[in-house]
């Protein structure tokens, strides 16, 4: 390969540094995304320059079916579908890099009865990790568009089987170093590292996704890395550890958000001794109806407003935007608390708030809204449940126990929109709801919201 | 310098210069973060192409081909979904 196309293809990498610099605030993000894109442009258009290649006809094809595919899904999709999208996309990524591996493990053999150890394990390592990366993305596509069940299923002894599955991929790995012409070999362990990517994600129940989708995305840039090994390619190997890096930085967060370790999310499933609802709600709950919140809303000064997963599957986003406007217009303070896990993506409600054009700089983190609550006169919890559960500051309550929540209960009232008192994902039942500054709104997150409005309106 | 150990070398610089330009991306952008950073993976697209247009064997050929598709769904939907998303991102008036 010629001096030049390496050069452009530094440049490329260079590229993607800048675009990724320019996610650090909003208003510089749009155009990091495209000094991104053109990095990647650059580098297709130099691979084509390439003399290894001499067909273009199907690439071509390749190209127009794939571009076609992408271009539909990523201008269809809702901002309340995009965790699955960027799922399945990550999956994409993860088998191209497991195919590419696959097609130069070929090609090195025919052309070298012996190929250096760098390129088998390399090879291996891009198989195993792709593989995983392709089938572990497709499960969580499948459970958050809601074509799997999005409880965690129970598999028997499924630490015993994935570690089984996680062990004979290595060897089989290591059979390839030792013996690379078998390269059926590499299909063996492509397709016992996807049954593991199933069996990893199947036991994965929805709240625990936005750790899980990190991971994979981590994975897909892992795969690409190892992929930049087998052909010796920088802009492959720097690419794929930068975006390796991004997903492990956003699964710590997320872990961190949950007071959990990585092994307990993927091995540890849910559960444990929780506290009997029926002693905690007994006679607690106070249910209120949209009229009587519109009626506290009108002597508030600060609202905050807590969204959760909840939010996204009623659609709410666009009532609740109408709500902040209306109350601004009032002259009360509206802000928003967000907590990291919210949702099934890291950012997932940021970017549903913001498709309703509520300013971003009215989301506040967990860490800035939770000194607020105090001088708090409302706040307004919409289909969130374990996030602010307060009896995750005990030590002793389960699943929970340790979690940084959104303190809600400190603010002087707290409304609930929820259809039921039934527990959140950890199984727990929440002591908010009994708590003797909180009401229920029972209901659908949108109905009561615009109920709200319909009622302040009124008066 | 063997070219494993500089392959290495770059690979865990990447790595750091990673940590450094995404500790720096808002908690409100994690969204976008993560679908930017995946199309970027899709880099792999640069493999593809070599497999698919080498013509070494009919097999290769066809997994490269598969894998031009995979990669450029996950680079165009990537990046476009990503525009999207970044669009809407406004300050107050």
């Amino acid at each position: 390969m010629n001096i030049g196309i390496n050069i452009g293809y530094l440049v490329a990498a260079a590229l993607f540094i800048f675009g990724l610099k320019g996610l650090s605030h909003p208003r510089t993000a749009v155009r990091g995304n495209l000094l991104g894109a053109s990095g990647m442009l650059l580098a297709i258009v130099l691979t084509l320059l390439d003399r290894g290649i001499i067909s273009f006809e199907w690439i071509i094809v390749g190209i127009v079916v794939g571009a076609a595919i992408g271009v539909f899904l990523a201008i269809k999709v809702q901002m309340t579908q995009m965790p699955q999208l960027v799922a399945l996309f990550n999956g994409f990524g993860g088998g191209a890099s497991t195919l590419v591996a696959g097609a130069a493990l070929i090609k090195a053999v025919l052309l070298t009865s012996t190929p250096s150890t760098q390129l088998t394990v390399s090879t291996a390592a891009s198989g195993l990790i792709g593989a995983v990366t392709f089938w572990g993305s497709l499960i969580a596509f499948g459970k958050l568009q809601g074509i799997i069940s999005s409880k965690p299923a129970r598999i028997p002894a499924h630490q015993l089987l994935n570690g089984l599955l996680l062990l004979v991929s290595l060897g089989l790995g290591a059979l390839i170093v030792i013996d690379p012409g078998a390269t059926w070999i590499y299909w063996i362990l492509v397709a016992v590292a996807s049954a593991l990517g199933v069996f990893m994600v199947l036991p994965i129940g929805g709240a625990d996704m936005p750790v899980v989708i990190s991971l994979l995305n981590s994975f897909s840039g892992l795969a690409a890395a190892a992929t930049g090994f087998v052909l010796m390619n920088n802009v492959l190997i720097i690419s794929g550890s930068l975006v390796g890096a991004s997903g492990l930085i956003l699964t710590n967060i997320m872990c961190k958000a949950m007071n959990r370790s990585l092994g307990n999310v993927l091995f540890g499933g849910v559960g444990g001794t929780v506290a009997e609802a029926d002693d905690i709600y007994a006679g607690k709950v106070k249910s209120t109806s949209p009229d009587e919140v519109a009626m506290l809303l009108e002597g508030a000064r600060r609202v905050v407003i807590v969204p959760g997963y909840g939010m996204a599957v009623a659609q709410a986003q666009y009532a609740v935007r109408d709500l902040t406007n209306l109350l601004e217009s009032r002259g009360t303070e509206v802000e928003f608390g967000i907590h990291p896990v919210a949702g099934r993506m890291p950012g997932h409600m940021n970017v549903l708030l913001a498709e309703a054009n509520i300013p971003y700089d009215k989301l506040k983190t967990m860490e800035e809204i939770n000194p607020t609550f105090e001088q708090t006169d409302m706040a307004i919890v919409i289909g969130a449940n374990d996030v602010v559960n307060p009896s995750a500051r005990e030590a002793d309550s389960g699943p929970l126990a340790g979690m940084p929540i959104l303190e809600v209960d400190k603010a002087r009232t707290v409304v609930v929109i929820k259809r039921s008192l039934s527990p959140g994902f950890a199984g727990v039942p929440n002591p908010l709801f009994a708590a003797d500054s909180t009401l229920m709104l029972f209901g659908d997150g949108k109905q009561m919201v615009t109920d709200i409005i319909t009622a302040l309106k009124e008066t | 310098m063997d070219p494993f150990v500089a392959a290495l070398t770059i690979f865990v610089l990447a790595v750091f210069v990673g940590f450094e330009v995404i500790t720096k991306v808002p908690p409100t952008l994690h969204t976008p973060l993560m679908s930017g950073s995946n199309a970027i993976s899709g880099i792999t697209l640069v493999g593809a192409l070599l497999a698919a247009g080498a013509q070494e064997t009919t097999l290769s050929t066809i997994l490269g081909v598969i894998a031009v598709v995979f990669a450029t769904v996950n680079v165009v939907g990537g990046f476009l979904v990503t525009h999207r998303m970044l669009k809407m991102f406004r300050r107050k008036d």
